[in-house]
């Protein structure tokens, strides 16, 4: 049996490797979204099923899990004569989300790791792409009815053949897609993050010997599982019930219901999302490996010393999504199922858990990317632009504090881009940029605050877009805490206020010069009872103006 | 210049001096204990125990750790904010993150508490041009109103105010008129850059340490006068350069990372000397290790250092990297049974078991005490409890010896530690095979020829007197002004008539300061790069230029060989952005004499161990131990070998070979 200590400096070296991927990708990329948002990430693979064997620790967290499934698509089209063998060289792209996907603009590339003319492991990444097609620019299409409006769907195939990247289908690629002139920079850079992985795994490789390496892949894996059953251990025997909601799927104004029963059984947790809302017509349908993916990572803000592994999953059981939305079929559209649903299934994971071991978990957070997205012409630099703005949230309470203000969304770890860099760039102004008072959820220990920010169009006519959610209940408060403030969307034109008729989520808004756009995104849940909370912090948030002195004295009526 | 040089830097437990007499080489050291909070004590201390007299002194360097306290205590001046109407909570709001990727929890305060952040309306577009007029009789009625909360320091920060500084400018004319004092910082004199986030947290932080650095420099300077010493005190600046102390609180926020910034120059000067311009400086201390890439004898300078979670401090300072492990880091069994060491440290206090401070859970620095690379005379008592604590908690539920178990914790802990080197030196695109360790700090030694194997360094190069690094940084640090300009322009756009400009003008600026200083220098020279990318990008390459005067062509090719060496990638179809354009002028001083910083009268002629002790590598050596200062000038000696001095343990291991050059540096070449 391979020796305790070369097992963790092999584990260690393992995961290196998948931070240098990482590294390597984000500083080598050219979309802002995978240099500066750092929405991609890095792992390492069985070169028999595909499951993860290491995964780099900077990735973007909604894909914790996620590339092991698409691994497997491809080992098994490759195994059915549908896909390509692959030779020394090769990388293959895929971004299908019915493959073991997220979105179409998730794109995925795998590359075998070759030892002695046999595939050792499988290196993969994924990055999200400015664009992949489709009716809108950037592919987040509110109202989207199929997959066809959504983008360009890749199936497994080789994008680089022995080394060499294939023209013809780059080009294919190159002709379905948005400023494409661009895209060759992050092809290289995704290609290099591999090729990076390879050469220092080869150097582990030769350094320990392919056998005990092996060996030590399959002692992680094993560990990886006992340590996620000892976190396991911690919870109460018992079944945990919690639900979320998402506001509407964009296209038929009915909110999505998930259900969750979390099921403590002996060493093993199971995840049963049966009565859920069956799929719907918008873009707010999951892929089954975005939901798995959603409830790992849920489990990864629970207990974050347990490494990213397939070990790791083992002891975790999701039952009851077929025939939900969230395990939506071709061609459902399903745009907003790494953004969003990943964030509400984290959500009733987080508000089932906070049960069972309230030290652990707090209350719910934002959970919104909160994506307001503006296309249009400006006239002062004649050309076309298509401008994000992603905004983070509240977080929720928990046992020993209040919760962060203005934090990222559950699934993402990107930072916002400043004021100035905006303004920079789209023909905006912003007439404000805030905390968005009175968000936090009353509690014994509060929610974070939400931001509160008013866009001014400049110049040239515009649309505007919207792919939010929490408008209509708030992020839940947890143990007697009350739920965080809803986001609130308002389009002002012509001095009129408007409000979405989906709340937080809408399309193609006619904007021209002088309109306004405000958002005020979702203050985090409170934990535990107003009524237990210090007077003197009630007093301090209202002298700081967080809270108005009527909000404070509705919240806490006992203070 | 004949008199005296002197170098005091304050650590966190030590205050270290060093004293050169630049007419005979004679070195006088001295080691003393810090003094929290008015660290002028221990400084005053250590000259006492040097017996210097201070009027025999030319010139006093001092590195402090004043500011750097006082920003992660956050015990900072009461400083008020006034800023563009609508944008006075970005300094709260930050930049939309949380302390990790895992876990949604944590805390955060601003360096400004809300209530002293006022907004008054003006407005500026991103280009620079007026939108809203200042509005002055509200501007005035801001200021006023953080005077009377009592506020000692203010801040003026607008939006878009490195395009156009003229609101800033105007209302820090109307603040001095009303605020009784001169610590106002204006956003844009520290950084001309966009990002407000960055800009406003610089300027807080500049701001809020601005009075009580002023108050102890000039505290201490006139401690030293009143001692006799007639001359100029200097300080050290993150920059690696040194400022007069009258000058320092003005920016006094580059300050904030002197101390590591000292150790870096210090290395930079002794890798110069010894003919070995490429080092990887590795400082490991108690709770943390420093890491800092030196390449061509050029120290790394970055302006984008956060110096803790969503604390950005954007101005040019030395790049130095802090990775979570040091000797007080603890080994611990996973819940799945995984030996794993560190983040979670014992620190000072507790500490390790070996200190016998209380700490019960097991050290690197108890395993290496165990391994007897370390002398156990040095822990007493306290060294048995290590070893049953590693029994307990490292080598049963592992089924390991205790020598075993502990070598295991070194093992794993040194996988860490390169990892983190690996992740800021080779990739980035250096080849470790260009590189030597250079190995300092009370821990450095210890690991650095188990680190360098790991790393595929081939040599170790140990100063003379590891345990007082920054100290010698101080009096070895050259002055320095760094300058940033931002033109963010296509390469293809750039009008280079203007780049040659800007860069003239900032090398003349910077030759104006330095001519300003009453130092003697040999020499004043120039560095310049450029931070460039590929248009469509957002992260910046830095490029070294060979001139002031580069032209468009040089410019895109120097940047895409840089690109090559980073990310294996040649993108020939695209071309490059300008993004900054930045100018270092340094005046170089004298070159001190650093063959006595051992003292030749202790030296012996022929090395001799003045003991043996078991020390494990993989099983149990009779190792030969040497006392440091009595080692001849020339050695050669085979690993496994011990070297002990009074500021560290030197370990090499088996295989290795140590060597000293003329100047008392240890050589280890790490497979002979």
């Amino acid at each position: 049996m391979i020796d305790p200590v070369t097992l963790a400096v092999i584990q260690a070296a393992l995961q290196q490797i998948c931070d240098e991927m990482d590294l390597t990708f984000s500083r080598a990329a050219f979309s802002p979204v995978i240099a500066e948002a750092n929405d991609r990430s890095d792992g390492i693979y069985s070169a028999t099923d595909g499951s993860l064997i290491a995964q780099g620790s900077k990735g973007l967290p909604v894909f914790v899990g996620v590339m092991q499934f698409s691994t497997r698509t491809i080992l098994e089209r490759i195994a059915a004569g549908l896909t390509a063998a692959p030779e020394p060289g090769d990388i293959y792209i895929v971004n299908d989300p019915y493959l073991g996907g997220t979105h179409l603009m998730d794109v995925r590339f795998a590359m075998p790791v070759w030892r002695d003319g046999r595939i050792y492991c499988w290196l993969s990444n994924t990055g999200h792409w400015p664009d992949t097609g489709g009716a809108v620019p950037g592919g987040f299409s509110a109202s989207a009815i199929s997959s066809e409006q959504e983008g360009l769907r890749i199936p497994p195939v080789k994008l680089f053949k022995k080394g060499e990247l294939d023209q013809e289908i780059y080009q294919i690629i190159c002709s379905n897609i948005r400023v494409s002139e661009q895209r060759i920079g992050d092809v290289k850079a995704q290609a290099s993050a591999l090729l990076v992985g390879a050469e220092r795994l080869g150097l582990v490789l030769d350094r320990y010997g392919d056998a005990t390496v092996t060996e030590a892949i399959a002692e992680m894996r094993k560990l990886a599982a006992r340590q996620m059953r000892a976190m396991i251990g911690l919870i109460p025997d018992g079944t945990y019930l919690s639900w979320a909601i998402v506001d509407s799927d964009g296209v038929v104004n009915e909110p999505l219901t998930i259900a969750l029963a979390v099921t403590k059984g002996a060493g093993d947790l199971t995840f049963d999302f049966a009565g859920s809302s069956t799929p719907c017509m918008g873009p707010m349908n999951s892929v089954r490996a975005t939901t798995l993916s959603a409830v790992y990572l849920a489990m990864r803000h629970i207990f974050p010393d347990v490494p990213i592994s397939a070990g790791a999953f083992e002891p975790l059981a999701v039952t009851g999504i077929e025939g939900t939305f969230l395990d939506a079929q071709y061609p459902r559209p399903v745009s907003g199922c790494a953004a969003e649903v990943s964030q509400r299934i984290a959500e009733a994971v987080f508000a089932a858990l906070v049960q069972a071991v309230p030290d652990r978990v707090t209350a719910a957070p934002a959970g919104t990317s909160g994506n307001f997205g503006l296309g249009g012409h400006d006239p002062e630099r004649g050309r076309d632009y298509v401008m994000y703005q992603i905004s983070g949230g509240g977080y929720g309470g928990f046992a020993e504090g209040d919760g962060i203000s203005n934090g990222c969304s559950t699934i993402g770890i990107s930072k916002a881009p400043p004021v100035e860099i905006m303004e920079q760039t789209y023909p905006v102004l912003y007439r404000r940029y805030a905390l968005h008072e009175g968000s936090g959820g009353a509690g014994q220990h509060r929610g974070g605050f939400g931001l509160d920010y008013e866009i001014e169009l400049l110049r040239g006519e515009a649309r505007a877009s919207f792919v939010m959610d929490h408008g209509r209940v708030g992020p839940q408060g947890a143990l007697g805490g009350q739920d965080g403030a809803v986001n609130r969307v308002e389009v002002i034109r012509d001095g009129v206020t408007l409000v979405p008729e989906h709340l937080s989520k809408a399309q193609d808004i006619a904007l021209k010069p002088g309109d306004r756009v405000r958002v005020r995104t979702p203050g985090g849940g409170g934990y535990g009872p107003p009524a237990a909370r210090d007077p003197a912090l009630v007093a301090e948030d209202v002298r700081l103006g967080r809270y108005s002195p009527a909000d404070a004295a509705r919240l806490w009526p006992d203070h | 210049m004949t008199g005296l040089v002197a170098g005091v830097d304050v650590g966190g437990t030590f205050t270290d001096l060093v004293i050169f007499d630049p007419a005979t080489g004679a070195v006088r050291l001295a080691k003393v204990p810090t003094t929290l909070p008015n660290q002028s004590g221990g400084v005053l201390n250590a000259f006492a125990e040097a017996e210097a007299d201070l009027s025999s002194i030319d010139l006093i360097v001092h590195g402090t750790t004043t500011t750097t306290n006082a920003v992660l205590e956050r015990q900072l001046s009461k400083t008020g904010l006034i800023t563009t109407m609508g944008f006075r909570d970005v300094l709260e709001l930050g930049r939309r993150t949380r302390p990790q990727a895992y876990g949604m929890k944590g805390h955060f305060v601003p360096v400004i508490p809300r209530d002293l952040r006022l907004e008054v309306p003006e407005r500026m577009d991103a280009r620079g041009r007026v939108l809203t007029p200042l509005d002055e009789a509200a501007l005035r009625k801001a200021v006023t109103e953080l005077r009377d909360a009592g506020c000692e320091a203010l801040v003026i920060h607008f939006l878009h105010a490195y395009a156009n500084p003229a609101h800033e400018v105007r209302a820090g004319e109307i603040a001095k008129g009303i605020w009784p004092n001169a610590y106002i910082t204006l956003g844009h004199k520290l950084l001309s850059e966009a990002r407000e986030y960055e800009r406003g947290v610089t300027a807080a932080v500049n701001a809020s340490v601005q009075p009580l650095l002023e108050r102890y420099v000039v505290r201490l300077a006139d401690q030293l006068a009143e001692k006799g010493y007639a001359r100029d005190l200097l300080v050290m600046n993150g920059n690696g350069g040194m400022i007069s102390a009258k000058d320092v609180a003005k920016e006094a926020v580059k300050t904030v990372m002197s101390g590591p910034a000292s150790g870096v120059m210090a290395a930079v000067a002794t890798g110069r000397r010894a003919g070995m311009p490429n080092l990887l400086t590795y400082d490991m201390g108690g709770t943390s290790t420093d890491v800092a890439m030196i390449k061509g004898g050029v120290a790394p300078v970055s302006n984008e250092i956060e110096v803790e979670y969503a604390m950005p401090i954007h101005v040019p300072m030395v790049d130095v990297r802090t990775v979570g492990a040091g000797g007080g880091s603890i080994a611990r069994i996973d819940a799945g049974g995984m030996l794993r060491v560190g983040p979670e440290s014992a620190g000072s206090t507790p500490g390790p078991v070996c200190y016998g401070r209380g700490g019960t859970r097991v050290t690197i620095s108890d395993a290496n005490l165990i391994l007897g690379r370390l002398p156990a005379s040095r822990f007493g008592q306290a060294a048995e409890a290590a070893f049953s604590a590693m029994q307990a908690q490292i080598a049963a539920p592992l089924d390991l010896s205790v020598e075993a178990a502990a070598e295991a914790v070194i093992r794993i802990a040194n996988t860490h530690m390169a990892g983190a080197i690996r992740m800021v030196s080779i990739s980035m695109g250096a080849d470790p095979r260009d590189f030597a360790l250079f190995a300092f700090g009370g821990a450095g030694p210890l690991h650095a020829v188990a680190l360098a194997k790991e790393l595929n360094v081939p040599k170790v190069l140990i100063p003379a007197r590891p345990g007082i690094t920054n100290a010698l940084g101080c009096v070895l640090a050259d002055l320095r002004h760094d300058f940033v300009r931002t033109l963010n322009r296509p390469l293809d756009a750039a009008d280079f008539a203007h780049v040659h400009r800007v860069l003239a003008e900032q090398e003349a600026e910077g030759r104006r300061l330095i001519g300003h200083e009453k130092i003697a220098l040999t020499s004043v020279r120039t560095e310049v790069s450029a931070d460039m990318q590929f248009v469509g990008q957002t992260h910046l390459l830095r490029v070294q230029l060979p001139s002031a005067t580069p032209d468009r062509e040089q410019l895109q090719r120097l940047f895409e060989a840089a690109y090559r060496t980073r990310f294996r990638v040649d993108l020939p179809t695209i071309r490059a952005n300008l993004v900054n354009l930045n100018v270092s002028v340094i005046g170089e001083r004298p070159a001190l004499d650093l063959s006595r910083l051992i003292d030749p009268k202790g030296r012996l002629d022929k090395a001799e161990p003045a003991s043996h002790r078991k020390v494990w590598f993989e099983s149990w050596h009779e190792t030969p131990v040497y006392w440091r200062d009595h080692l001849p000038l020339e050695i050669d000696l085979k690993g496994p070998v011990i070297i002990e001095q009074m500021d560290t343990t030197v370990v090499v291991d088996p295989g290795a070979r140590v060597t000293s050059d003329g100047e008392g540096n240890l050589i280890v070449e790490v497979a002979a």
